[in-house]
């Protein structure tokens, strides 16, 4: 099957290194613990392992056999043909990391495209070629933030507006370390926008970071709130959704020192949560202090233009314990699939999915709150989610929703105590007018039930 | 036009994909935010196939020819995996779904925890990690946390040999640990005098990488690790290597607290040019309750009387370090690994190794008198060369590894592990067969003649590949990281 030794290479092969058995390769594993019974499944072929799977996956209610509402940092968007059938090349998907340029080419120009349509989409100037996903991103901001400073600015103030997993990513990241982070815990006011959280930037601020759209949707001009994070002396981290920068304004326009994202929205599909991809751009002069692989641009010995791994110096398998970052590998193929996914659709495509998405979500937002007892939480612009206050318990909404094949969003009280009756809802565009009048239907049986 | 990139290739007005016109009534857009151009190329469907299908074809796979790259476990990635992991049940499920919804997805995440705990004899796994790396970096907070929690904090020195993975060190630092480096001894093994030096009660832990880096089975493993647990440490295990181990020692046994897996290496998810990986994480009885958060658990016992399965879901363990990223893992990786154990069964699994550790053997037998072998032992599933030779002065493990680019295969790993003189580290899996290890030594063996007769073939190599040597000083130098868009 998957390993092609016959009884004659082997016999032949034990008489080149000069032992009897396999077995004797072996001796040095302690006699007593050699060779354990272990207790697995029998092995199946793969026509019964695809039928159980198939199995497997039918007790699952996929986000397409549902209608879906449901996003809170992962999207059901339509993924265009041509992206899975490159992903699906061995040349790509069977390779590593591109430590021989000389013969992985193929990788190493794709970063470069991907580094350069990032760089683009979030108005930065250099990419990195990924990180894990869009928490461990901003995790890497932080520590990135905390070296550039040298320690001397080591607190970050995070705004509550974060996704609530990607805070807590960013605890178990800073735990052991002299990092303080601040701005989400206690008592905050989710109503107000990001200058709330102006008063807690002080001389020992090295980071500040909030999201765009945030995880309640909401988008913001920060242009004058870049100004006084810098007038602090401390750097701005913006995290995004990069479907959003299909219409939005990029983050670098508004001064963003570090941008990070989920890059799920681009092409991959939601698969339980993963694999996703961990976007990470900054401005040049922050190059060096970036962790993850970097492609450049250069030329080999006959003359042609050639790309290669750069800066390496600042890697983990250089520096050692004084890297400021164990990343190793990155999401080589998702940051493929992201590339291929910006390619085909281009300029006008993105931008196209970016406004549909927009405008379904508006109109949905406006059908909602018509209903009797629904409303909009805010009235700050929003992208593609919003938030329902619901006149019951969000959950008992859900509940009720699920029994009609609807997903109809992320129930916020598990993660932000008051906000118990409210629903975040997301748009894309998946979801047909026909779509969210059923949602607005069910909505509204539920308010007069 | 693979030379070409696609800033340069775009012409203003071709569209590559379109989406159906809105079906509802439009909303003024936002005020202020909107941008005024989005800086990506324009060209058709055709184009983009095409560009992409090129550079496919500039890459060395495993699907194209031998990769024995050391420490990275470049076997066959079976092409069933693609198959199930993108069946639509699995492929569109949301993260944050009910688990009532979910529980396929659950069940199969719950099987592989149990299978990972009993293919190396642990009490508890996460999958939640991201890559090797990252799973290190999880076992490494947790024993800061399980020392914290019985009020020790003055444990933060970590030993970490020298023959260890190459993310070690900088895993360590990330958490703040100090990092001390142990020597090994004259067979390849732990050194133990230098290690009882250092076991007092500022250890926090040891590193171990078994086999290490130089494909040799630690003889003295029992013993080191009992060293440092009468210290008071914990002892971790870097399981990148762990494709030799399978049916053939559970290092939970041997008295390992933590061990991280590599699906992407021993059980063959593919590496992807580079990610994603994933990286489980296995932990001893003691360790269960500090695991990060979620790991997956039965929520309501099966029950016998109404015939219904268990319920699956997700729980916080008690003492948890916390997330280590959004959501609960690469989950499309659990479905490839799930399969690939599932094809295999105990005895499948013994055979990966056995094989494994036959091929390495078998290459070593074949190379030794061309190449000096440092540490002469029954290696594991792979092993270190030096490339250099006394007569051939000029020449490096560089040159031979580009060399043998001439050849249609991937070179080893060079310049790691760091203790042998340009060395070379081979692992070639178990899924070569005989006839193509014997092609890999025949032009090991040729490239050794080169060497001495005419190393200029070697000092200019690759000739045969699309691409020759690259400047490397000049993309560090210059830095040019993306392509400036001349979009119209």
């Amino acid at each position: 099957m998957f390993t092609p030794h016959t009884q004659a290479d082997r016999e032949a092969m034990l008489q080149t290194i000069g032992i009897d058995r396999i077995e004797d390769l072996f001796n040095d594993v302690p006699a007593e613990h050699r060779f354990p019974e272990l207790n697995l499944p029998p092995a199946l072929t793969e026509l019964e392992v695809f039928t159980e799977l198939k199995d497997i996956a039918w007790a699952n209610d996929s986000a397409r056999e549902l209608i879906s509402f449901l996003g809170a940092g992962a999207y059901n968007h339509y993924t265009p043909a041509v992206v899975d059938a490159i992903l699906r090349r061995g040349e790509f998907y069977t390779a590593y990391t591109p430590y021989q340029p000389e013969i992985s080419q193929g990788t190493l120009q794709a970063i470069f495209e991907y580094q350069s349509m990032v760089a683009g989409l979030t108005g930065m100037d250099v990419s990195n070629a990924s990180h894990y996903d869009g928490a461990t991103a901003v995790a890497e901001a932080v520590n990135m933030a905390y070296h550039n400073f040298r320690g001397k600015r080591p607190k970050v103030v995070l705004s509550p507006a974060v996704h609530p997993q990607y805070r807590a990513t960013v605890r178990t990241y800073t735990h052991d370390s002299e990092i303080i982070l601040t701005g989400d815990e206690g008592e905050v006011d989710l109503s107000t926008g990001p200058e709330a959280l102006i008063p807690l930037i002080d001389e020992t601020t090295g980071l500040v970071v909030v999201a765009y759209p945030d995880f309640f949707g909401r988008i913001y001009d920060f242009t004058d709130f870049a100004q006084a994070v810098h007038d602090a002396g401390a750097l701005l981290a913006i995290s995004v959704n990069p479907m959003a920068l299909g219409l939005l304004k990029p983050p670098g326009d508004f001064g963003a020192d570090i941008v990070t994202g989920e890059g799920q929205s681009l092409g991959i599909p939601l698969s339980y949560g993963g694999p996703y991809l961990g976007l990470f751009a900054t401005k040049q002069k922050y190059v060096r202090k970036m962790a993850g692989r970097l492609a450049g641009e250069t030329v080999d010995n006959r003359g042609q233009r050639a790309y290669v791994l750069t800066l390496t110096a600042r890697e983990q398998h250089i520096r050692r314990e004084r890297a400021t970052s164990n990343i190793c590998t990155n999401q080589g193929l998702l940051a493929l699939a992201a590339t291929v996914y910006m390619s085909l659709l281009g300029k006008q495509g993105l931008r196209q999915v970016s406004e549909l998405c927009y405008h379904k979500a508006h109109y949905a937002a406006e059908r909602i709150s018509g209903i009797n007892g629904y409303d909009l939480w805010s009235q700050q612009p929003f992208f593609n989610e919003f938030v329902i206050r619901c006149p019951r318990p969000a959950q008992q909404v859900f509940d009720h929703l699920l029994e009609h094949n609807v997903l109809a969003g992320y129930t916020l009280g598990k993660d932000y105590p008051g906000l118990e009756d409210h629903l975040l809802i997301a748009v894309t565009e998946m979801n047909s007018q026909e779509d969210i009048e059923w949602l607005v239907a069910a909505l509204e049986e539920v308010s007069n039930g | 036009m693979a030379k070409h990139l696609m800033c340069e290739l775009s012409v203003p007005g071709r569209v590559g994909f379109r989406f159906p016109d809105l079906d509802v009534p439009s909303t003024s857009l936002p005020e202020g935010l909107v941008r005024d151009e989005l800086p990506l190329p324009e060209l058709a469907e055709v184009d983009v196939v095409r560009y992409f299908t090129r550079l496919s074809q500039l890459n060395h796979g495993i699907d194209i020819g031998f990769y024995p790259l050391g420490s990275c476990t470049m076997k066959y990635n079976p092409k069933i995996n693609e198959e199930t992991a993108r069946i639509p049940g699995f492929a569109n499920l949301h993260p944050l779904q009910p688990i009532e919804t979910a529980q396929g997805a659950l069940a199969l995440m719950y099987h592989l925890q149990e299978w990972l705990k009993e293919i190396s004899g642990f009490s508890g796994v996460s999958l939640q990690p991201a890559a090797g790396a990252h799973g290190e970096l999880t076992g490494v907070l947790i024993i800061r946390a399980y020392h914290r929690s019985r009020g020790d904090t003055n444990r933060t020195k970590i030993l970490i040999p020298d023959s260890a993975h190459g993310t070690n060190p900088a895993t360590s630092a990330m958490s703040g640990l100090q990092v001390v480096e142990l020597q090994s001894d004259a067979r390849g093994n732990v050194d133990l005098e230098a290690l009882r030096e250092h076991c007092d009660d500022t250890l926090a832990g040891l590193m171990l990488t078994n086999p290490n880096t130089l494909g040799l089975f630690d003889e003295n493993v029992v013993e080191v690790n009992r060293m440092v647990h009468e210290a008071g440490g914990l002892v971790y295990g870097d399981g990148a290597n762990m494709n030799a181990l399978l049916g053939i020692v559970r290092l939970g046994d041997l008295g390992f607290d933590i061990l991280h897996y590599n699906l992407h290496k021993t059980f063959s998810t593919p590496h992807g040019g580079g990610g994603p990986g994933s990286g489980p994480v296995a932990v001893s009885a003691e360790l269960v309750d500090f695991l990060p958060d979620p790991v997956v658990g039965i929520i309501e016992e099966e029950s016998p009387e109404s015939d219904l399965p268990p319920l699956y879901g997700f729980v916080t363990p008690p003492q948890t370090i916390g997330r280590v990223k959004a959501f609960q893992g690469h989950f499309g990786m659990f479905v490839r690994a799930y399969t690939y154990i599932r094809m295999h069964g105990a005895d499948g699994l013994r055979q990966v190794s056995e094989y494994a550790v036959l091929n390495a053997n078998y290459l070593m037998a074949r190379l030794k008198d061309a190449y000096h072998i440092p540490y002469e032992r029954v290696c594991m599933h792979e092993f270190v060369v030096e490339g250099r030779w006394s007569d051939a002065p000029d020449i490096h493990a560089l040159d031979i590894s580009k060399r043998l680019m001439d050849f249609n295969f991937h070179p080893p790993t060079n310049y790691f592990p760091l203790i042998v003189h340009e060395s070379l580290m081979i692992e070639p899996t178990e899924t070569e067969s005989k006839e193509n290890l014997d092609a890999f030594v025949e032009a090991m063996i040729k490239i050794a003649e080169e060497a001495k007769h005419n190393p200029e073939v070697l000092k200019n190599a690759p000739h045969n590949t699309p691409f020759g040597r690259l400047d490397e000083v000049k993309a560090a130098k210059e830095l040019v990281l993306c392509c400036i868009p001349e979009y119209a």
